[in-house]
């Protein structure tokens, strides 16, 4: 037994920070930190960088551009990224419809769609909920019916994170409206330039263009499109929710916001002494401080089981729980480090150019808006509560 | 990295899983309970013969040379049966401070004598105005001819009350509160000048308020320097209690589900209601949190000194949140049955809540870790 990283792992740990003190632009690092909008540009220059070195796609085989790394090498680079203030690679493409086109896909679909995933040429978005089916996904609506060589698709998609800057959506789609819930169900790949295809903004409590809903208004699909068989799409839906999800427990951007909380706490004054001084917040960030480490401790014995050939499963719902709550409460103590300045709302300080006076403190700009923006880690992704019911099911029995 | 047992620990596991299936069932452990000495001597005489005794002392005593992992191993195996003999006060507190300080006649005897099953040890560093901190020592020591005469109050000494010796620290130098100064000493248990009150403690152990009046005591290691030992001591004593309450919080676990999936009300399993699920899976989760941290300490004894206290301290401060939730979500899920004595439950219940009492609480820790924040650490 021996929590420490092997030589081995240490030269890896080394290799990464020599590749993030070299190739992560400083201007993108620094917006991360700052907590700073990130431009699609920015994003998209990111993984290209990731994608030269050879590292843009962890979870792949090594035959389609896979790093071939393993579960304590994908746990380092993502440790070593969040520290550095990489931004976070987008699931969509990479992580979610890539791994359903190689698993599911055919040949050509596979030459079609993943050299462009990698290199990060084409946004990729997510269909899955409805207006209907949130939690209940196996509950949607929008509906495919076969016209020759084409579906046409009628429905409404929603929560569609960053779907205003994609240029395809993978869906799941109703083929079959007779068959029982789960079984009607397609996984279909739709470019967003097809003509019927309406996106709308959604606007979150904080004041962000984030989600989007989108409208499909007799859109037709190639048959091609479609990934695996007709009315097996849920199949695609369970492979990719358990698809292996080593940064799920998030622990190395709450060991970032920490360090940055505890540098705030140490600037701002409160009672004619460092905040970080006064008993009852002092004693939050403790409390903080030995669930992080309990989180941390409880995500690397996931990672050296899954490195053991484990694989992770209902696991990942215990992570994902302790993860987002940790989360949620930095935030909550970032707005409480600003006091009364946590009020002043102003969104064009989120922009990295502003040049405008900050109202309070600097750090204080963005606390309150992150504190409600961060809410959505424990609805997304299965809520906690649906994460709770996996584990009763999967884990206890019940 | 690698969390995995190696043959050793995985042969320590097994042999102290076996020994709980088989030798613990809650009826025996329930008679030796409500005996006289609150313990089995023939549990400890099979300690003995197993080796337990000597899992973290030298070969040379026909010890096992372990270090946190195979005391964790053991530990843990203890709290699923909730073994009741004085492990913790012998082995793991006193004996290490003997074979720390100790000169070679001093451990040829007394860690031989440990490891036999023959010599039950308790340690006397806690006193009544000092709560949680060991630093806190009133009881004087001073040099009378070639040994020590000893003056003061020790507060509910674990297995104070049984002990053939105490392992005394008192001091011999500076104020009150502070770590120079402190001595360890032997003590005969019934010595003239030793007084002992013992009593049950509400987890089912024994404990004694113990008045030292001018006793005689043997010195151990050099006068005035026992607080680094000491604190060693009482490190490995807090790894033992983060797996023994690991240990009981997974059988509480375990029994608390099985309840849930058998009593039947509205005329279906109560573990049917996700009101109870969600509580159920919520429960898992802390026990999560304290195997992880458990792990965390045990594998942090020779980490740098402040890395070390730090990680210790958020370890315990864990294991008393954690735990409490546990126990009581445990006795609630129970509902009636978990308030009974009858029920196994209870007795976890009851012991992974003291475990916050010993070797200092949630608030203790927490403070100990406040004042460690600005070490910078990681745990890989």
């Amino acid at each position: 037994m021996d929590i420490n990283y092997t030589p081995e792992e240490l030269a890896f740990r080394d290799e990464v920070r020599s590749f993030l003190d070299n190739k992560l632009p400083k201007d993108i690092a620094s917006k991360v930190k700052n907590g700073q909008h990130l431009g699609k540009d920015d994003t998209v220059r990111w993984q290209k960088i990731l994608n030269e070195q050879g590292w843009m796609a962890m979870h792949w085989p090594v035959e389609h551009g896979g790093t071939g790394w393993s579960p304590i090498q994908k746990h380092i680079f993502e440790e070593e990224c969040a520290e550095y203030g990489a931004p976070t690679v987008l699931p969509f493409g990479v992580n979610m419809v890539a791994p359903v086109i190689i698993k599911f896909g055919t040949e050509e679909q596979k030459q079609t769609y993943l050299p462009k995933i990698l290199n990060s040429d084409v946004w990729w978005c997510q269909g899955y909920s409805e207006p209907g089916a949130g939690s209940d996904l196996a509950g949607l609506k929008t509906k495919a019916v076969r016209e020759g060589d084409h579906y046409i698709v009628n429905g409404q998609k929603t929560w569609t994170t960053l779907g205003q800057h994609a240029d395809w959506i993978f869906c799941l789609v109703r083929t079959d409206p007779n068959a029982k819930k789960q079984e009607g169900i397609s996984f279909l790949l739709i470019d967003m330039e097809t003509p019927g295809i309406t996106v709308r903004p959604l606007i979150t409590l904080d004041g962000e263009h984030e989600v989007n809903e989108v409208f499909f208004d007799d859109v037709k699909v190639p048959v091609e499109n479609l990934v695996g068989e007709e009315n097996k799409g849920w199949t695609c839906a369970k492979y990719l929710l358990t698809f292996e999800r080593t940064g799920i427990a998030g622990v190395g951007q709450s060991k970032a916001a920490l360090k940055h909380l505890k540098t705030v706490a140490r600037q701002v004054q409160q009672n004619g002494k460092p905040l970080i001084e006064d008993p009852l917040f002092r004693n939050r960030l403790a409390d903080v401080e030995m669930e992080l480490m309990a989180l941390e401790m409880t995500n690397l014995r996931t990672v050296a089981a899954a490195q053991a050939g484990g694989v992770p499963g209902a696991e990942s719902s215990f992570l994902k729980i302790m993860g987002t709550e940790l989360r949620q409460e930095i935030t909550d103590l970032f707005r409480r480090a600003a006091g009364p300045y946590a009020q002043p709302f102003l969104p064009e300080s989120f922009e990295a150019d502003y040049d405008g006076e900050s109202v309070g403190p600097d750090f204080a700009n963005t606390v309150s808006a992150k504190y409600f923006n961060m809410r959505k880690l424990s609805i997304f992704g299965g809520s906690n509560e649906i994460q709770k019911n996996i584990i009763a099911k999967m884990i206890l029995g019940l | 990295m690698d969390f995995k047992l190696n043959d050793e620990q995985r042969m320590l596991e097994e042999t102290v899983g076996r020994l709980v299936r088989d030798g613990y069932p809650f009826d025996a452990r329930e008679k030796a309970r409500t005996s006289e000495l609150g313990y089995s001597t023939q549990m400890w005489q099979q300690f003995a013969e197993l080796g337990l005794l000597g899992v973290p002392f030298a070969e040379d005593f026909g010890g096992f040379n372990g270090g946190g992992p195979e005391l964790m191993v053991v530990a843990e195996g203890f709290g699923r049966g909730l073994v009741l003999e004085p492990y913790l006060a012998t082995v793991v507190l006193s004996g290490t401070l003997i074979d720390a300080l100790g000169n070679d006649a001093q451990k040829e005897s007394l860690i031989s004598a440990i490891v036999g099953g023959e010599l039950r040890l308790a340690l006397a560093a806690y006193e009544p105005e000092g709560r949680y901190d060991h630093t806190h020592v009133a009881t004087q020591a001073e040099k009378q001819g070639d040994s020590y005469v000893i003056s003061g109050r020790k507060a509910v000494v674990l297995h104070g009350d049984s002990a053939d010796k105490l392992v005394v620290i008192a001091r011999t130098g500076g104020e009150t509160r502070g770590r120079e100064g402190l001595s360890a000493f032997v003590v005969d248990a019934d010595a003239s000048g030793v007084s002992r009150r013992g009593y049950e403690t509400i987890d089912g152990l024994r404990a004694a308020e113990i008045h030292f009046d001018n006793a005689s005591g043997e010195l151990l290691g050099e006068e005035g320097g026992a607080a680094d030992a000491l604190e060693a001591s009482l490190a490995l004593g807090i790894v033992a209690l983060c797996a023994e309450a690991a240990g009981a919080m997974e059988v509480a676990c375990d029994q608390t589900l099985a309840y849930i999936k058998e009593r039947q009300q509205f005329g279906v399993a109560i573990g049917k209601f996700q009101a109870l699920q969600h509580r159920m899976v919520e429960m898992r989760m802390e026990l999560e949190k304290a195997r992880s941290m458990t792990i965390l300490a045990a594998c942090s004894l020779d980490a740098a000194p402040q890395v070390r206290a730090k990680r210790l301290a958020a370890a315990k401060a864990i294991i008393g949140k954690s735990g409490r939730k546990v126990a009581e979500e445990a006795i609630q899920l129970h509902g009636g049955m978990g308030m009974m004595e009858e029920t196994a439950v209870s007795h976890y219940a009851k012991r992974i809540v003291m475990i916050d009492h010993q070797l200092g609480d949630l608030g203790y820790h927490m403070q100990m870790l406040e004042s460690l924040l600005d070490v910078d650490e990681d745990a890989a």
